[in-house]
């Protein structure tokens, strides 16, 4: 046996030390592609560790606030100092250090530059009653179990016993429930979930000088790592957007009950859309989400908090953090002082579905992965060397250009859909000077 | 096996030992994964992967002083791994591999391996945290195509535990759609809990494997409604990811007892039997066309 063994052992060995090219981002970072980009865009964090869990919610509700209702099933019933009032401006700033990215590379000059061109490429590798209102809610089988106002939000906690008593009790307050909500209310009834309804309170919300809505925070405790969206799909019009950000203390978050798929990266399009990112990127996840049947989340961003490269933004500080639930980090935070706070042992996943109830009946599942490699959505953009040199290695660099420029059109027709022919017209391929129309069998005999 | 006719029972072996269908399809289902689905594993893991397991199935053979090699079982095992363990290490994927195949040696129970090798694997590394299954992998497209090969597999191979499978999905897919029905939930909801590669990997290659599932057909009934139970226990109660291979392995030690409890013809792959019927049941008919056939 030794002889057959020794060999393949040492193959075995072989393929364990045969590790990947170690890539490193370069390029500039240009631009991204907003959150706001998306109309009827929710967005959520969740940070967790064990089991547990803080939630921060906020929406682009957009309209009288006084028509602002939510209902959110939760696992368990919610005491006053388990609901706060998060930052939108630290949300923002996690959208914004996560969201897609446009790089650019600029070509050297061929001609004094030996390596060949495609050097430069590298890829990357891889988120209190009345009385006879009393009565009626106990008539309904409704049970008020905490009611509390938190900055400009009225707060309920609200048990059931019967569907359709919850969703009476819910229009008779003045809390408009679309028809067919009753179902999803009586599976989650069923489930021993309890519900959050938060109305915005117009005294306080004056009092307090807000204009917009601020994200509502809430802390549990609970094995269940799952986001409701049933509720959302009961009478709405059309697909929503949603992005879920996890920050978790050992890797990637994935959706088990869906397919977790990753947008395409690192690849190299076209160079007017620079000015037109934001549409390239809708375009592209429209197309996407069409690929996929309509059923996938997209990892949009998968990354340790420390650092990022390129940064759409600077990596969040350990008090941001903080704000957005992290809860396992107070030692590093106060032992950072004098530099800039360092957040550590927090990864963060992005993703991004666009969800209906046809293709999504049931509610997001999450689980968390020891995965630790990190991905983004990131788009090249190479600008030519336009120099005027002359040299061999210009002439072949120039003949190559128009080749490189079909590609990227080609590339940019795939992701998004767009019209090729409307592409090259942009890039204006065909006034190029060319690749001088020389075939590869002309170069072969060439002198 | 005796020695003159040889050549006549290894040609028939090869007709009739459902283990090369099982491979053909979890290779299939594996290339496409990898192609289209894009599965997160690399070409590297999976080499290693099967290289480590027929190493450990050939020294162990060896350290046991087995009278052959027998590659197919560890390649069926080291398959199944590829299509559901997911890691970042390689080094993990060979642990895996070696526990995978080094598990059916030396945890065993009056000559019958416990534990389901893929599974026990699959929960040691998971627990350790060391890697992961992704549950949520398989598209429509794979898991309609898969479940017609997997169906395809019963009636080609005759295999011998598909009174197993059988009762397991009848179980655990009829508990999903009471559950539902209870829950007042629309049917689209288990429809869509059924849809996974994973299900079909552990109803027709990791449940139904003959080394580790009771000897009678009434082990194999209450073996199969006991997995089902605990698996939903795992998934809605406990809200575990992978329900089904918590069920499998918490369920394994139950074997010698169903064993001891309902004796039956222990399996052998070069003559596949369903083992001795203690009490007729319903689902005996799949076993009657496997009498016929050896």
């Amino acid at each position: 046996m030794r002889p057959v063994v020794i060999p393949v052992f040492m193959v075995l060995v072989g393929l364990l030390l045969w590790s990947p090219d170690a890539s490193a981002f370069c390029g500039f970072y240009v631009g991204k592609a907003d959150t706001q980009l998306f109309n009827k865009a929710s967005e959520v964090v969740i940070a967790r560790a064990a089991n547990k869990t803080v939630i921060t919610m906020a929406n682009d509700f957009q309209g009288d606030v006084k028509e602002f209702a939510m209902v959110v099933p939760v696992p368990t019933v919610l005491e006053k100092d388990q609901i706060h009032i998060g930052e939108a401006t630290a949300l923002k700033h996690l959208a914004d250090y996560s969201a897609p990215r446009l790089v650019e590379y600029f070509d050297e000059n061929p001609c004094r530059l030996a390596l060949p061109e495609s050097r430069a490429m590298d890829l990357m590798s891889k988120l209190a009653e009345a009385p006879a209102r009393l009565e009626r809610q106990r008539s309904l089988g409704v049970t008020v179990e905490a009611q509390y106002t938190v900055g400009e939000y009225d707060i309920l906690i609200l048990s059931a016993k019967e569907s359709h008593g919850l969703e009476t009790w819910l229009s008779e307050n003045g809390y408009k429930i679309p028809s067919g909500a009753a179902q999803v209310l009586r599976s989650y009834i069923k489930q021993n979930m309890k519900f959050f309804v938060a109305k915005v309170n117009l005294t306080e919300q004056s009092n307090l000088g807000f204009t917009h809505l601020r994200p509502l925070q809430i802390a549990f405790e609970s094995p269940k790592f799952m986001l409701p969206i049933r509720l959302g799909t009961v009478n709405a019009d059309g697909p929503q957007e949603l992005f879920i950000y996890t920050l978790t203390k050992q890797g990637r978050v994935e959706t088990t009950n869906y397919r977790t798929i990753r947008l395409p990266d690192a690849q190299e399009i076209p160079l007017y859309v620079k000015d037109a990112f934001g549409n390239f990127y809708k375009d592209m996840f429209s197309r996407q989400v069409k690929r996929e049947n309509e059923r996938g989340v997209f990892l949009e961003y998968a990354w340790d908090m420390n650092w990022c490269d390129p940064c759409a933004a600077n990596p969040l500080s350990a008090d941001e953090l903080r704000s957005l639930g992290v809860f396992w980090q107070e030692h590093a935070r106060r032992t950072g002082k004098g530099v800039m706070p360092q957040a550590q042992n927090v990864f963060l996943t992005r993703l991004h579905v666009r969800y209906d109830a046809a293709h999504f009946p049931e509610d997001l599942m999450f689980q968390e992965t020891s995965d630790r490699s990190n991905f983004q959505a990131r788009y090249i953009l190479r600008h030519p060397w336009m120099g005027t040199d002359d040299c061999p290695a210009a002439t072949a660099y120039r003949q190559q250009l128009r080749e490189r420029y079909e590609r990227q059109a080609q590339t940019l027709a795939n992701l998004t859909g767009w019209n090729i022919g409307e592409i090259r017209k942009q890039m204006k391929i065909a006034s190029l000077p060319a690749a001088e129309g020389k075939k590869w069998y002309q170069r072969l005999w060439e002198d | 096996m005796e020695t003159d006719k040889k050549n006549d029972v290894r040609t028939s072996t090869i007709r009739r030992d459902p283990r090369l269908y099982q491979i053909a399809s979890l290779s299939t289902l594996l290339l496409y994964g990898l192609l289209v689905l894009r599965f997160e594993i690399s070409i590297r893991q999976i080499i290693v992967t099967l290289t480590a397991a027929q190493l450990t199935q050939y020294a162990a053979t060896r350290l046991c002083k087995l009278p052959a090699f027998d590659p197919k079982s560890a390649l069926i095992s080291s398959l199944s791994l590829c299509l559901l363990l997911r890691t970042d290490s390689l080094a993990v994927a060979t642990l895996a591999a070696v526990i995978t195949i080094g598990s059916k040696f030396v945890i065993r129970w009056k000559g019958k391996h416990v534990f389901n090798p893929t599974g026990l694997a699959l929960v040691i590394v998971i627990a350790s945290q060391l890697g992961w299954i992704s549950p949520g992998q398989w598209g429509q497209v794979a898991w309609f195509g898969f479940l017609i090969v997997c169906l395809g597999s019963l009636v080609v191979t005759r295999a011998a535990r598909a009174d197993m499978t059988l009762a397991f999905l009848c179980f655990y897919i009829g508990l999903l759609f009471v559950r539902a029905l209870w829950l007042g939930d629309p049917l689209t909801i288990p429809l869509h809990q059924i849809e996974s590669g994973a299900l079909l990997i552990f109803a027709f290659f990791m449940i139904s494997d003959p080394k580790t599932t009771p000897d009678s057909s009434t082990g194999r009934l209450i073996h199969a409604l006991l997995m089902s139970l605990a698996a939903l226990y795992m998934q809605f109660g406990l809200f575990m990811p992978n329900g089904l291979l918590w069920g499998l392995i918490t369920c394994a030690p139950l074997v010698p007892i169903f064993d001891r409890v309902f004796p039956g013809v222990r399996y052998d792959w070069s003559r596949p039997t369903a083992g001795q019927k203690s009490i007729p049941t319903p689902l005996s008919i799949p076993l009657q066309l496997q009498r016929r056939f050896s």
